[in-house]
């Protein structure tokens, strides 16, 4: 059952240890998004300076994150791009009239 | 005091994200267009109620969201509930020997990440329900705050964070399913006793 409390693996021997990889490992994504405080963040970037199969988990998420935001972009088809922008010359013909500024 | 002449300027340097974004959402090429094109009128439109120093890529993606949520996600294709109860944190790491490479000094599991195709992350990211597929898109692709994609998806942060912590469970099981199909990664057996 060492693998569903939380844990990234069998690191540390303590329990405060464990704790603390577990705390790590619930936070993770937190942290990745950048979504910590400072204070937090600090205290987890200490724990992953010294356990190394934690720092090995976050690692691997945050490759995967970079993964899957450079291997899930599109290329506009230029036609696209001319049909938004005629499209929106069409619009702005349409308020002409109206309250059309120019900055 | 946003003008339109501005809104062309601007706008247009985000439809590189909004076409990905709205191809991953609609899962169809001709649909993704409408729903971008429709996106940048109805953006054009509400452009003088748009408040300047605010995030003009957030406020795209917010009508971007809502225009599909009203319009295309009615001709709804697969349900919404997914079996995710038995999927664990970690998940993908876990199952691509995680612990043993650690034991062994060196791991490769960030080189078996590298041979995912760009089809494999598309297909995985598509296969999610829609509202876990959203939160992951705007998160894991595009980088916004968990604070922005509760102001486009109007949605509590917590909201924000339960969606995200399950589509990327989703997320990694179905990369998971695609390095198995490639060969990728071994079935790892689940007792390892």
């Amino acid at each position: 059952m060492d693998e569903q409390d939380g844990h990234a693996s069998g690191c540390g021997g303590s329990s405060s240890g464990k704790d603390e990889c577990q705390e790590a490992i619930e936070t993770l994504y937190h942290f990745l998004d950048g979504e910590l405080t400072e204070t937090r963040r600090h205290q987890i970037a200490e724990h992953l300076h010294e356990c190394a199969p934690c720092l090995e988990a976050f690692d691997f998420e945050a490759d995967l994150k970079l993964v899957i935001a450079r291997k899930c972009r599109d290329q506009v088809p230029d036609e696209l791009r001319k049909k938004v922008l005629h499209a929106l010359i069409e619009a702005s013909g349409e308020q002409l009239g109206g309250e059309y500024r120019w900055e | 005091m946003a003008s339109q002449t501005m809104f062309v300027d601007e706008a247009m340097q985000h439809m590189g994200s909004l076409y990905t974004a709205a191809l991953r959402m609609t899962r169809n090429p001709s649909d993704a267009e409408d729903l971008v094109q429709e996106t940048y009128l109805k953006a054009y439109r509400a452009f003088g109620t748009f408040q300047e120093g605010t995030n003009l890529k957030a406020w795209l993606y917010k009508i971007l969201t809502n225009t599909f949520i009203n319009t295309y996600r009615s001709r709804k294709r697969r349900p919404e509930q997914t079996e995710l109860d038995d999927v664990e944190d970690l998940y993908l790491y876990r199952r691509m020997g995680g612990l043993e490479a650690v034991a062994a000094g060196r791991s490769a599991e960030e080189e078996v990440l590298d041979h995912f195709t760009e089809s494999d992350v598309k297909e995985a990211v598509e296969s999610l329900p829609d509202t876990f597929r959203m939160a992951v898109l705007l998160a894991d692709v595009e980088g916004f705050s968990y604070k922005d994609i509760a102001e486009i998806l109007d949605i509590p942060i917590g909201t924000v964070m339960s969606r995200l912590h399950r589509g990327r469970k989703a997320l990694q099981k179905a990369l998971f399913d695609f390095g198995l199909q490639r060969g990728l990664v071994a079935p790892v057996p689940d007792n390892q006793g």
